[in-house]
């Protein structure tokens, strides 16, 4: 590890870092807002229910990779524009965390709904006062999964020319020298598990009720 | 549409670069890195589940793995050793470790505790009791380790491409881009999710057939265990 090395470049590192936890933190709150109205919908459609949690399944199996490339056909986008990396982990965010609110919706135990149902709660007021609050653990579960994963994820798109973490990576590739690339790996694995402590600490705020709750 | 061309032209799938090679190296690199984590994962994931001890360590542990930048924990491992395809398919393996780790660790600790303290009750030694009913119960949950740690290597395979030197479809995509032969681009890609959606299907296909195996045995002990209920104990005395 070459400490000068560090120093001199700290300008650089701290500007590859900004733009990778952009990168990957845009696509986990932008998920976080659309998933829990599309997690609604599929948990609502019935027996269409887990054929469209199957298709989100078979998203993460296109390569991340793959879906840099393309997406500037589809969007119409510069090829070296960082929104595609943003619009495809958002992609990856938005089948993961869709599938953690499904899941929690149906974990809801039915008596607390009729609970809800016989104090005279209608359908809005249940799903938010109600099934949402209780279903919220599980989706924190799959927030700290999407958001460590994406952090770890984003060095990719040095593979098609944004700049992120990965940039660090390039240059020990190209020029054989290891310190660029062990800087790149350590934050990045600190950032990603700074992040996942940031959110344990929302949850613990906002979520009281959820304090010890052991999810895999 | 023009860009599938590429996939299904007869004379992108021969040759040395060629998309039958790509296929077969890249499957070869998954199912390697998936056999190393599994061969570390479960019986570390045994060992937890029965003895519980160390689960917040070990498990707290194998999720930070997650944080890993596969991309840049390659070029390292590679620099650092200086060789070709081993460190790659160890550097997947890695990726392959939390979810089968974990699946098996929480699948045992998971099993019907009644199923268990009938096992010792029966004189089963602790590893009688792990081998014979706990992994066995377990077993739904290692096979979905499995599935999603095999989906995860699959599609991550591809950026060992970056790496000089090593094949796999992630060449293929690779090698498009500066061209902007996406044809090429899209057949990498295509050919990525197709092997992961069909590697996943057998694996769902052998763990369905795990808990068909398995249903035939719980119900008997279930039987001696629960209540039986009123009408049940109304025939018996009827019987009686």
């Amino acid at each position: 590890m070459n400490w000068q090395w560090i120093v001199d470049n700290a300008g650089m590192i701290g500007t590859d870092l900004w733009q990778h936890l952009l990168l990957a933190l845009i696509p986990v709150i932008v998920s976080f807002v659309i998933s829990i109205p599309i997690g609604y919908l599929i948990f609502r459609s019935g027996p269409a229910a887990n054929v469209i949690l199957a298709i989100f399944g078979a998203i993460y199996s296109i390569p991340s990779l793959a879906i840099f490339v393309m997406l500037p056909l589809v969007l119409g986008t510069q090829v070296l524009d960082p929104l595609n990396v943003v619009v495809a982990l958002t992609i990856y965010t938005t089948a993961l965390l869709s599938r953690s609110v499904v899941d929690g919706l149906r974990d809801v135990p039915l008596d607390v709904k009729q609970s809800a149902d016989a104090i005279g709660f209608g359908r809005g007021r249940r799903l938010f006062r109600v099934e949402l609050p209780l279903a919220m653990p599980v989706i924190f579960a799959g927030l700290r999964i999407a958001s460590v994963s994406n952090i770890a994820l984003v060095s990719i798109s040095i593979l098609i020319g944004v700049p992120s973490l990965g940039s660090l990576f390039n240059i020990t590739l190209q020029t054989g020298f290891l310190t660029p690339v062990w800087v790149g790996v350590i934050l990045s694995i600190l950032v990603a598990l700074l992040a996942d402590l940031v959110i344990v600490l929302i949850q613990r705020g906002t979520l009281p009720w959820a304090r010890r709750r052991v999810t895999t | 549409m023009s860009y599938l061309q590429y996939l299904f032209d007869p004379n992108s799938w021969t040759g040395s670069g060629g998309l039958g090679i790509r296929v077969g190296q890249h499957l070869l690199y998954s199912l390697i890195a998936v056999a190393i984590a599994a061969v570390i994962g479960v019986p570390i994931g045994m060992l937890i589940g029965h003895t519980r001890r160390g689960r917040v360590i070990v498990l707290g542990l194998a999720n930070s793995f997650r944080a890993i930048p596969t991309l840049g924990l390659l070029i390292l491992v590679v620099l650092l050793t200086q060789t070709s395809w081993i460190p790659v398919v160890c550097v997947l393996g890695v990726l392959a470790l939390p979810p089968l780790l974990t699946g098996t660790a929480t699948g045992i600790m998971q099993a019907d505790q009644e199923a268990v303290r009938a096992a010792r009750g029966l004189g089963m030694s602790g590893g009688q009791v792990l081998m014979r009913v706990e992994m066995p119960l377990a077993m739904p949950l290692v096979i979905a380790g499995l599935r999603s740690a095999t989906l995860q290597v699959i599609a991550t395979a591809t950026v060992a491409a970056y790496v000089p030197g090593v094949g796999g479809l992630g060449r293929t995509i690779l090698d498009g881009i500066p061209p902007r032969n996406y044809g090429e681009v899209l057949a990498g890609a295509i050919l990525v999710a197709v092997l992961a959606i069909v590697i996943d299907i057998v694996l769902a296909l052998v763990g369905r057939s795990f808990s068909r195996h398995l249903r035939l045995k719980p119900p008997r002990l279930t039987a001696l265990t629960t209540a039986p209920t009123p009408a049940a104990e109304e025939q018996e005395q009827a019987a009686a």
